[in-house]
């Protein structure tokens, strides 16, 4: 596994080194403001785009209330339409199908378009052990794969590159000129992918929608490589997240206009592919087309009714480009595929809330991200429970330097501000206490340098902490009343 | 209920009371100003948040349901924080959703509870309180404020209306600056980082003055400010509309 891998909830670690990468640091900066002002600009030209998100949330918040039926819909749908459907628990169960079917096709290479679920379920791991070899076709997974790397970011995996890391890349890796021109990139990419499409006898696909109604499954993307991959071979597997369903074909155009303005501040991607069974006589497609459903958590997110929420995303990566956190510690730092401020709900959904305690955490809850996602997710108020979830469910590990645990700090915390007496009392001790440590003068009071105790030593590691003042309000306010 | 002299019932908060008592002092002079009854119950701590913040509901809870009791009689509750206002508003029926018996008192406190600037504008319907202040000033949005409770353009109002003062907006002003309560602590580093940025775009606009509705964002940015000692200050909203230079 890469060292920018998966499997990890040590954000802190992964955090800091982030932080003193100035250049990764200047690489997440520049991305995330451009696509977040492209986005901006987008949404701008829209005057109906308020409705259009209300709707969108309306449609999820019916598909997910019921998803069986939905489910059972589409699947009728895909097998009408000569698809055939297979149904996935878990990631193993998911990736062993997916083995099944390259084995009968009797190939041992793949062509992949971009799948976020595919890297969920590790499957490209889980191939290369059955010896079978996985090629991503999409430019920034493409990169990524070359690199060794995990995908950065939900819609572009390589954000943390730039263009002369890149070059970089391919002058190492496929031995090609060097160029640092974002076409001559692209051509080098598909001049090697050409030979490979032309071979492949099997293809791969996620979704963005699968349509209940018709059993189609939509792919969105700009570069054309997801729809060579699901129409050029002979296979067409698609991995869908039971999530991804949306009732009807109409809906469809709801969601399109907000993916794309939502993503890349795009009216609508290049491409559009909606693939609704394997060809027939006559038409140009695969010959057959399988849609494997994963569940792979999700119905443990549709059982919290809270939680459900977070399956609404339809992964436009919105929220990423806004949150100060993952402007500033990047997509690999949360240890796991989807990062950013959706990683951190549906993360601990997907692997356990005690596997990835510490992601809810990780948020000023300063509710940007609520602020542009295009289908409403409530994402601080479903952090905050999460963060509720965790200190019930979960025991935090005792940080190093803490004297008491946090649960215990808490409580007394509680204990004294039920007692104005404790809570002024406790005011006058820290007043007392507080001389003897480390200051400085300024702006006419001193300021405390070093604080002992974690969590207060973690304050002074890059800031400063005001003495408290010699009078406070309470005290002061006798006179105002007098 | 609104007389001519509403009764207003004062949350200072538990920041404000130790480390910016003078804001407090403030609030009080300008509400009377404005023609209020002011009153501060000193049973009052805090409302609750680092807990709840933090993921431990039944200890904010526990402070919490002290405060359904103790602002009763007042036509109006005033904070001068945008992120306790948010707790009482928004925050406070989530709380006790599963407490349907104190479900009717968390509504009743929430419908008179207001923020500071919010007070003054919608209720008081004030907005120039006479002060001058020849400074170059930027304001700072409190995300709970901004996002959370939609205030936005009444905290400018009010400095638009300090004479002699120049309002610069920063070029990040709807970026978080950091603090994000017990997150400051959690993530130092990002957090400081994020102090960085916002007091990087205050110096890019020439700010000599940082303004701000809530003690955590102030500690947390003049705490780096401090450190780092930067040419710039921060300020309380209702410190700088006391200001006569
Ligand atoms: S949570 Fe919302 S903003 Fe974030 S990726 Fe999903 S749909 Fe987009």
């Amino acid at each position: 596994m890469s060292e920018t891998g998966v499997h990890s909830s040590a954000i802190h670690e992964r955090a800091q080194k982030a932080m003193g990468d100035a250049h990764l640091q200047e690489a997440y900066r520049s991305s995330t403001l451009r696509l977040y002002s492209h986005r901006m600009g987008a949404i701008g030209q829209v005057p109906g785009f308020e409705p259009l998100r209300e709707r969108a949330r309306e449609l999820k918040r019916e598909v997910m209330n019921h998803l069986d039926y939905y489910l059972a819909q589409f699947a009728d749908s895909v097998e009408r339409e000569g698809g055939k459907v297979h149904w996935a628990r878990t990631a193993e169960d998911a990736c062993a199908i997916v083995k099944e079917i390259v084995r009968n096709a009797g190939a041992n290479e793949v062509v992949k378009g971009k799948s976020m679920v595919g890297e969920e379920i590790e499957l490209n791991h889980a191939l290369e052990a059955a010896g079978i070899d996985a090629i991503e076709t999409d430019l920034g997974e493409m990169i990524v794969q070359l690199s060794g790397e995990r995908p950065a970011h939900i819609v572009a995996p390589a954000i943390h590159k730039t263009r002369h890391d890149v070059s970089d890349l391919f002058v190492e890796k496929l031995h090609s000129t060097r160029t640092e021109d974002p076409e001559q990139l692209t051509a080098i990419a598909r001049k090697t992918l050409r030979e490979i499409f032309a071979r492949a006898e099997v293809g791969m696909s996620g979704a963005n929608f699968a349509v209940a109604e018709t059993g189609s499954v939509v792919t969105i993307e700009n570069e054309g490589n997801i729809r060579l991959c699901t129409t050029a071979p002979r296979v067409h597997v698609a991995l869908v997240g039971i999530e991804k369903i949306i009732p009807r074909f109409s809906d469809l155009g709801v969601f399109l206009r907000l993916l794309g303005r939502s993503a890349t501040g795009q009216k609508l991607t290049s491409y559009t592919s909606i693939l609704t069974g394997p060809r027939r006589p006559g038409e140009d497609g695969p010959d057959e087309m399988h849609v494997v459903l994963i569940d792979n958590g999700r119905t443990g997110a549709l059982a919290d009714e809270k939680m459900r929420e977070a399956l609404y995303c339809i992964r436009c990566g919105a929220c990423l480009n806004t949150c100060p956190v993952y402007r500033k510690i990047g997509g690999h730092a949360y240890g796991w595929v989807y990062s950013g401020p959706i990683g951190a709900l549906i993360t601990p959904q997907f692997v356990g809330l005690n596997q990835a305690r510490e992601l809810p955490f990780a948020s000023s809850l300063c509710g940007a991200c609520r602020e542009v996602c295009p289908v409403k997710i409530n994402i601080p108020d479903l952090l905050l429970h999460l963060r509720g979830e965790a200190q019930e469910r979960t025991p935090a590990t005792p940080h190093a330097g803490e004297v008491v645990s946090e649960r215990k700090g808490m409580r007394l915390w509680a204990w004294a501000m039920k007692r104005p007496w404790v809570f002024s009392l406790g005011g006058a001790a820290v007043r007392l206490g507080i001389r003897w440590l480390p200051s400085s003068g300024g702006q006419g009071s001193k300021w405390i340098t070093r604080l002992p105790f974690y969590p207060f030593s973690n304050w002074t590691k890059g800031r400063d902490f005001p003495e408290p003042d010699p009078v406070p309000f309470r005290e002061r306010w006798k006179k105002l009343s007098s | 209920m609104a007389n001519n002299s509403p009764k207003v019932a004062l949350f200072i908060t538990c920041l404000g009371d130790q480390f910016y008592p003078q804001v407090g002092e403030s609030v009080v002079r300008i509400l009377r100003r404005v023609g209020a009854t002011v009153t501060f119950n000193p049973q009052q701590t805090c409302c609750g948040q680092p807990a709840f913040n933090t993921g431990y509901r039944e200890e904010a809870r526990e402070v919490a349901a002290r405060n359904l009791d103790l602002f009763d009689d007042a036509d109006y509750i005033v904070a001068p924080s945008g992120s306790c206002s948010t707790m009482f508003r928004v925050f406070y029926p989530e709380l006790f959703a599963e407490k349907p018996e104190l479900l009717q008192k968390v509504e009743r406190l929430r419908q008179r509870f207001y923020e500071f600037s919010e007070f003054l504008v919608k209720v008081m319907k004030t907005e120039d309180l006479g002060a001058s202040f020849p400074h170059r000033v930027a304001y700072h949005d409190s995300c709970h404020l901004l996002r959370e409770l939609g205030i936005e353009t009444e905290p400018r109002k009010l400095i638009k209306a300090v004479k002699r003062l120049e309002l610069v907006e920063l070029q990040d002003n709807k970026v978080c600056c950091g603090f994000g309560g017990t997150f400051a602590v959690k993530f130092p580093d990002v957090s400081v980082a994020m102090a960085r940025d916002k007091l990087r775009a205050a110096a890019d606009a020439g700010a000599e003055f940082l303004v701000a509705n809530d003690a955590g964002c102030l500690m947390h940015l003049a705490g780096y400010i401090h450190r780092e000692k930067l040419p710039v200050q921060t300020l309380h909203l209702a410190e700088l509309l006391e200001k006569h230079e």
